[in-house]
């Protein structure tokens, strides 16, 4: 065949071959966790759908460890399974640095970059480049019942300090009546019980690695932290402490079976909606407590939507994480889901909106929360880690699990606090020598 | 015992072990080819979650292993769980098979349902008992306690590896009497009438017909039950997670915290390749005794 021919006719093949491309359906999978907010994204396929006919959505919907570990298998081995992952500020800079994220330094002008929290938006950059777009964010923050405070004639101040928590707590305690003093989480885990009680050492003055990481967890702040944390949950806090959780933790709250409660400030849209909690009426907050210091007394977290680089549906991918973090998103969901439903934490126009201003009185203090957390500088003493309640290497979420199991044991009372926290002090040197961070 | 040597018998000209290779062949690779793999991956650097660590790491993974606390209370809480749960479904399962031997009325039906948490798939039991039994607050268990007046248990937190035990073995105790069961009702009539006329008493005729009688059948419930005991996990997965501290991380666990919640597959490797070696032990010494029964 001559060129002169043959050059039209590859064209026309081009063209036929792109027209029928754009008419086929791109499938993406999406994988992400069982809370609310990622059920709520979920439920609004078919909006998503009908404004993009081409692609359509095939959900991967897990609880939040069992998640993680697929995800991490499929991303460590370059399997390809999952076009859009949901991961947390803690692997969003590690995977970074493993290539293993794209990066997202093309978004369009509408996206509007600059609405997105900043220290969100730190939390997910690696070399000054987004690698993922933030779905909701929190900080942590102290809920409490004005009921009982008022009963009781206690007074909230604008920053509560842990010892009166344990005072109040002790006045507030009435199992008679299935009232916890307090309700905190207990169940072991890196991202259950350690998130807490990361932000309880940091405020107690301790840090996790000196700035040669070497643990310090046998420390002295570490044990006044802890022995604080076993004396006040083992003695004010709802029966089967050890294993309750954020979620069970909630679900005791809202149908008032604890008259304080301090966790994730995105629990306040469910515990202030009177559909799901029986205590919306007479509920009070207050930032979380500090002891010596009102460092890292608070955590940052955000749950982000990113796209492994094995993905072959880049482009349509993209389009869908755009979306799910976009402002009409947030939009969206306020109109059909309610104000106090919307995605919290990401974008400062979520906080100018007036209806979400209505609805949801918590919001101007989640902002500080989250504006006021610093994960570059979150302890009294410097340490060589990003986090606030986690420490940014990979090597943590073994350390923090083993670290949790201990503490969890200790709250039971199976061992005193100073075995469990010598016991954890060693198996975070073996961790870290291991790694090779230690000689 | 007569002793046959299958190579040397021929069938229409060919010899059997040419017919017998392709499917010995095929076991052998099944078996070898991820044997052979987890060996491998034990000797190596690899940690799924530093690409950047890779090669060869001789024994350190063993070194690290066996240097590890976990280790020997993950062995300890193994050998307890499977101790235990044996004791109760061999000494419960003989004396439920006995009660249920006896003629009474709507006997098929209790037979029927003293088998059936048999057929529950573990995890489903285990979120029962989670739950629904054992509860601190929702639980049948704590308004049992709390009924007589006495405070509700927290099942998990206090008696963590008892409660595994107990659900476990709730598990298990059917299989042991479906067996011994069916053991029981091959036991000759005429024999137990014969030692009523002597004079026998019921405990003497359990002791010295009914035992005896049962002594294979037990044995199997043994090896049988210790193969499945001995990788126990699901029940462990959903109620307590291995914890509080260590207090029910049984070796198979402790092997899913280490593949899945450290992704070091090294480490899980040497901790698999550990767990083979224990359950030939234990296996060895228990085909003997059984072989050796079963011969008698």
């Amino acid at each position: 065949m001559k060129l002169t021919r043959a050059l039209p006719l590859a064209t026309l093949t081009a063209a036929v071959a792109a027209a029928s491309q754009a008419q086929a359906q791109t499938e993406i999978t999406v994988a992400t966790v069982n809370n609310n907010d990622m059920v709520i994204m979920q439920s609004l396929t078919e909006e998503f759908e009908a404004a993009h006919p081409d692609i359509e959505l095939d959900w991967v919907v897990l609880e939040e460890n069992v998640l993680r570990q697929r995800m991490t298998t499929d991303i460590a081995t370059q399997g390809g399974q999952f076009d859009v992952m949901t991961i947390g500020t803690y692997e969003v800079p590690i995977w970074a640095e493993r290539g293993w994220l794209t990066p997202l330094d093309d978004l369009p002008e509408a996206y509007d970059v600059d609405d997105l929290l900043q220290t969100v938006r730190d939390g997910l950059s690696h070399g000054g480049t987004l690698h993922a777009l933030p779905f909701y964010g929190e900080s942590s923050m102290m809920f409490y019942r004005t009921d009982l405070f008022d009963e009781a004639g206690i007074e909230m101040p604008d920053q509560p300090s842990w010892e009166q928590v344990y005072d109040w707590a002790g006045q507030l305690h009435d199992p008679d009546n299935e009232v916890a003093g307090i309700c905190l989480r207990g169940k072991p885990g890196w991202g259950e019980n350690m998130a807490f009680v990361s932000t309880l050492v940091n405020t107690f003055g301790g840090r996790w690695f000196d700035m040669d990481w070497n643990p310090e967890i046998d420390s002295p702040a570490w044990q006044e932290a802890i022995s604080f944390y076993v004396d006040l949950l083992g003695n004010y806090g709802p029966p089967g402490a050890s294993s309750n959780g954020f979620n069970e933790n909630q679900a005791l709250f809202s149908s008032g079976k604890c008259a304080m409660w301090v966790d994730a400030t995105s629990a306040a849209g469910r515990i202030y909606n009177p559909n799901e909690s029986e205590v919306a009426d007479r509920l009070g907050f207050a930032p979380a407590p500090v002891a010596e210091t009102p460092k890292g007394s608070h955590w940052l977290w955000s749950w982000a939507l990113a796209i492994p680089a094995s993905s072959e549906k880049q482009e349509a991918a993209k389009t869908f994480i755009q979306w799910a973090t976009s402002r009409e998103y947030i939009e969206l969901v306020g109109e059909t889901e309610g104000w106090t439903s919307v995605p919290p934490g990401t974008r400062e126009s979520t906080y100018a909106n007036e209806n979400y201003q209505q609805a949801a009185p918590f919001a101007d203090f989640v902002l500080e929360a989250m504006r006021g957390a610093d994960p570059t500088d979150s302890t009294l003493e410097p340490n060589p880690y990003v986090g606030v309640q986690n420490v940014g290497i990979p090597e943590f979420q073994s350390i923090g699990t083993q670290v949790g199991q201990t503490i969890a044991s200790a709250l039971t009372g199976d061992v005193t606090v100073e075995q469990a926290l010598q016991s954890a002090q060693r198996a975070t040197e073996r961790t870290m020598q291991r790694a090779g961070y230690l000689d | 015992m007569t002793k046959t040597r299958a190579a040397g018998r021929t069938v229409g000209g060919l010899r059997t072990l040419s017919l017998q290779a392709p499917a010995v062949t095929l076991l052998l690779l099944w078996m070898i080819v991820p044997l052979a793999m987890t060996v491998w991956f034990s000797l190596q650097r690899y940690n799924l979650l530093m690409p950047e660590m890779t090669g060869f790491a001789g024994l350190e993974n063993y070194r690290y292993l066996f240097t590890d606390p976990a280790l020997w209370t993950a062995m300890g809480n193994t050998l307890l769980l499977v101790g235990a749960v044996l004791v109760i479904t061999v000494v419960g399962g003989t004396l439920l098979a006995v009660l249920f031997q006896q003629e009474f009325p709507g006997r098929g039906v209790a037979r029927v349902l003293a088998i059936s948490p048999f057929f529950v798939m573990p995890t489903v039991s285990a979120l029962v008992w989670k739950n629904m039994m054992m509860h601190p607050s929702n639980g049948v268990l704590s308004w049992v306690a709390e009924s007589f007046g006495l405070p509700a248990v927290d099942w998990f937190s206090s008696l963590p590896l008892t409660s595994i035990i107990i659900i476990v073995a709730w598990q298990w105790l059917p299989f042991a009497l479906l067996i011994l069961l069916t053991a029981i009702q091959s036991l000759d009539e005429d024999q137990v009438e014969a030692a009523r006329m002597d004079g026998a008493g019921p405990v003497a005729i359990f002791f010295f017909i009914t035992l005896p009688h049962l002594k294979r059948a037990i044995s199997v419930v043994i090896m049988i039950e210790m193969i499945f005991l001995l990788t126990i996990f699901a029940e462990i997965f959903v109620t307590t997670s291995g914890g509080p501290g260590l207090a029910t991380t049984n070796l198979a666990y402790l092997i899913y915290i280490q593949a899945l919640l450290d992704f070091d597959v090294g480490m899980a490797s040497a901790g698999g390749v550990i767990a083979i070696i224990l359950a030939n032990i234990v296996a060895i010494f228990l085909v003997r005794m059984v072989a050796k029964n079963l011969e008698s």
